[in-house]
């Protein structure tokens, strides 16, 4: 048998793993391109109204959707990187950070307008709900399937730039930009691809966020912080640091709720804080 | 001494271009119109002044030094409670508070200074951040200092100068507010056209030559920060005085955010441009308060988005743009 | 015996596995006129970069006359007399010619702590810069601000900037980059004109610049000084020539 702790830290693993998904693409594109883009989790919100959509409306199947939501994100991500995004790669950070907070709010007020402020409800498939016993925990099988599809995601990420020419562009384009366009690799592409992969990624992670932590316009805003601190904290362009930071964080959170209540969030951005004093560029970002 | 072909000698040159403008003495004689035209508006008239101070004290730091901040409001809410606290437990007299709130402020500005002035970019908007939020939870979980988010409790706030109350309708609240504006804008407009102010502009404008001229950059970082934060603890402060209570909206990442957009709308690194911002700023949304907040927010993003595309340096940068090719033609 | 302006013992520097300078052992005396040439790659500018600080060496060590600076901070360095210009303008674009350096006088002169008293009070400081801008033909444009000037004057208002500190070492990164060349001569002609205590190290592409200017060759090669001499002593090394693969203007 094991002590309560242990599912505590499995719920918060779990939510740690949904952060991962919803920040792995921001620390990628951060890392390739420096680029600045606060409207990423607009992007989850986008894939978790996808996700609302077609159960709601259509009556898909929950898992039918999970595609859907990251093309369309993906999609959208490319409209906005041809139209607007491309011509701030070169532009202070100040205005990146305004220009992407602004698509930030207004994705708020659209899906205000169209789904008005409530939370939206989904109905998750049977096999997914109820718990699973393991060692006398009540493991929730969501939660499970959380980590699972993290974990899948995870290994696609990592063989793909491991093991594919497109991922070694990615590599050689983090690591050294000037470098990389030297050899004859088109950056700018490759950002565009890895862009659209990382929102569409954010989309995923707003659909599988539906059941755990709810769905309302204000989800562009409500994760920002933490998905900017896993990015942060872990280092930029790298993916085992958002993991790493992903499953700190996720814990942080869930046991601070648990076992620390009046705490709140301050422990998470005192951690934040002293680990970019620390290391400014993150845990594994490159030095 | 070689001899000059210019026009104007060097000396003279930069001397007149810390001249006043006629612009600018009709802008601080239309703050007075107010009292004559606008009695009923004192109260948001005062707003107004203590944000402008705000967005000021931000351009020091954005405008003028290049550093981001997306936690401001860290100082604009100490300098706040701390006037709120010195009333309730030492005395109400206002100036002294606002000695008081700015001596507090100045501490917290300097330690945070070491921390901002070491780093650059993503870190530093991110460290900002971290602290700011750092600030509004401390805030929020020290209810029994600041009364969490049922707002102070017990604020005294005496007459200015022993003389002025603080009247319903707001003629004390704008005056003090609006003097307190214009004396820090004075000091403001003396430490740009200084030396301190040149080296200033230098690290914004390029920081990795600074120290190839020998510059110590993170000193001037660190005391322009530093007086930036007692300039915020200030308004703070006067937000305190003039409403009699302090709330934890004024450490809020809302107050830092809306003061960078002000700031920006408005044209930063322009002296005037925090001020103009926050006037448009605080008018619309005073005009716009019956809409619901998200769609409010919608329009901000428009602003936003259309103000990075079109009008990088703002509204006075656009103005001024418009003025050159004027004079031009 | 004449006194060593600057010099440096067994400079190391790597990038995990990748080694950028590798023992590099220098010494210039006072007034001296070197040329610092290399294909590229060779690590000329990472060289300027760890002398003046911009980038920690692993080992060795760095003298700037008998003082040992290898510890200190970029800008302890300028004010000690070290000064650089860079090889890609590295310019204030936003500031006029004047502001620009009279910001660089007013940084040497300690005067930058100042916030009270108005830039235009500073007249000594003002007309030093003026002085110094016009010496370099940047009087006449010194209103106009930086990023709207051609870019041969952008070249000549990286020296001046440099000169501004008053410097006792003056390195330059390729100072005729990227000039056409109607105006490199103004660069050349300010070079020549340098004061004779001045201590000088330059890197330059253009073989008819080294050989009218420099005293004495440093060629590096692959992070590490491959030989170094007279200039005839240089233009007679098979293995130099070798090392260019037989082209004379462009590394």
């Amino acid at each position: 048998m094991l002590p309560p702790v242990f599912g505590v830290l499995f719920d918060g693993l779990a939510y740690g793993m949904l952060l991962f998904v919803l920040s792995v693409g921001l620390t990628v594109t951060l890392g390739l391109m420096n680029f600045v883009n606060l409207a990423h989790c607009a992007f989850a919100m986008l894939g978790g109204y996808v996700t609302v959509t077609l159960m709601n409306r259509f009556g898909w199947p929950f898992l039918a959707t999970l595609p859907v939501a990251f093309f369309a994100a993906a999609l959208a991500s490319v409209v906005l990187e041809r139209t607007l995004y491309r011509r701030l790669y070169r532009a202070s950070d100040l205005d990146q950070v305004l220009l992407t907070i602004g698509i930030a709010f207004i994705s708020v007020a659209v899906a205000a307008y169209f789904f008005g402020t409530l939370q939206q409800p989904i109905q998750t498939p049977g096999f997914l709900r109820g718990s699973a016993d393991f060692l006398g925990l009540a493991l929730g099988k969501y939660r499970l399937f959380l980590v699972g599809v993290a974990l899948v995601v995870t290994i696609l990420l990592v063989a793909g730039l491991d093991y594919t020419r497109f991922g070694a562009q990615v590599r050689a384009s983090v690591d050294n930009q000037r470098m990389a366009r030297g050899l004859g690799i088109d950056v700018d592409r490759t950002f565009a691809v890895t862009f659209a992969l990382g929102s569409g990624l954010a989309g995923l992670g707003g659909a599988l966020a539906i059941d755990i932590v709810g769905l309302d316009p204000n989800f562009s805003f409500a994760f920002l912080v933490y998905v900017l601190i896993i990015v942060s904290v872990g280092g930029l362009g790298s993916i085992a640091g958002s993991f790493a930071a992903a499953c700190l964080i996720g814990v942080s959170d869930i046991a601070g709720k648990y076992y620390f209540p009046e705490l709140g969030a301050f422990l998470i951005y005192l951690v934040m804080v002293v680990v970019l004093m620390w290391r400014p560029a993150g845990l594994f970002g490159k030095r | 001494m070689s001899t000059s072909p210019l026009a104007t000698n060097p000396q003279a040159y930069l001397q007149s271009a810390s001249r006043w403008r006629p612009v600018e003495i009709v802008f601080w004689l239309a703050t007075l119109l107010p009292f004559y035209l606008l009695p009923d508006y004192l109260s948001l008239a005062s707003q107004i002044a203590i944000t402008a101070l705000f967005a000021l004290s931000l351009d020091l730091i954005l405008g003028y030094g290049g550093i981001v901040s997306l936690g401001h409001a860290a100082f604009f809410g100490i300098g706040a409670y701390s006037a709120a606290i010195f009333s309730k437990f030492v005395m109400g007299e206002p100036l002294v508070g606002l000695a008081a709130a700015a001596a507090v402020t100045g501490i917290a500005g300097f330690a945070s200074s070491f921390i901002v002035a070491r780093f650059r970019h993503f870190t530093l908007i991110m460290l900002t951040l971290g602290l700011g939020l750092l600030a509004q939870e401390a805030a929020n979980r020290a209810h029994w200092l600041t009364g969490g988010s049922d707002g102070f409790q017990g604020a005294d706030i005496w007459p200015v100068l022993g003389l002025f109350h603080f009247d319903l309708y707001g003629y004390t609240a704008y005056g003090y507010s609006l003097a307190a504006l214009f004396v820090l804008f004075l000091a403001a407009r003396r430490m740009i056209s200084s030396p301190f102010g040149l080296a200033l502009r230098g690290i914004r404008e390029n920081w990795v030559r600074m120290p190839a001229i020998g510059a110590p950059s993170r000193a001037h970082i660190q005391k322009a920060y530093t007086i930036a934060a007692i300039m915020a603890g200030i308004a703070g402060a006067l937000l305190t005085q003039t409403t009699q209570t302090a709330a934890l909206e004024s450490i809020s990442f809302q107050r830092s955010a809306d003061v960078v957009v002000m700031l920006v709308l408005g044209g930063a690194g322009r002296l005037y441009g925090g001020l103009v911002g926050a006037v448009i700023f605080m008018i619309a949304r005073d005009q716009f308060s019956g809409i619901a907040p998200q769609y409010w927010y919608f329009w901000i993003g428009v602003l936003l988005v259309s103000v990075v595309t079109f009008l990088p340096n703002g509204i006075l940068g656009g103005l001024s743009a418009i003025a050159a090719r004027w004079r031009r033609k | 015996m004449t006194a060593i302006a600057l010099a440096t013992r067994r400079l190391n520097k790597s990038f995990g596995s990748l080694t950028v300078a590798r023992d590099i052992d220098i010494d210039l005396p006072v007034g001296a006129r070197y040329a610092l040439i290399g294909p590229n790659g060779a690590g000329k500018t990472t060289l300027i970069n760890l002398i003046t600080g911009m980038l920690a060496p692993n080992d060795g060590q760095i003298f700037l006359g008998n003082e040992d600076i290898t510890r200190l901070e970029p800008q302890d360095r300028v004010r000690r007399g070290l000064a650089r210009t860079f090889q890609i303008n590295t310019l204030f674009a936003g500031l006029n010619p004047l502001e620009a350096v009279t910001l660089a006088v007013a940084e040497r002169r300690g005067i930058t702590n100042q916030f009270w008293r108005n830039v235009a009070d500073h007249k000594e400081a003002i007309e030093e810069a003026y002085e110094i801008l016009a010496k370099l033909k940047l009087g006449d444009c010194c209103y106009q601000v930086t990023r709207e000037l051609p870019y041969g004057r952008q070249r000549l208002l990286e020296i001046a900037l440099a000169l501004a500190t008053k410097p006792k070492v003056l390195l330059l990164d390729e100072p005729a980059a990227g000039v056409p060349q109607e105006e490199s001569g103004d660069i050349f002609e300010v070079v020549a004109s340098l004061s004779d205590d001045l201590t000088l190290l330059f890197i330059e592409h253009d073989m008819h610049v080294v050989f009218r200017f420099a005293s004495h060759i440093i060629v590096l090669v692959g992070g590490a000084v491959f030989t170094e001499g007279s200039p005839a002593e240089i233009a007679a090394d098979p293995g130099v020539r070798e090392v260019y693969l037989g082209t004379r203007k462009h590394g």
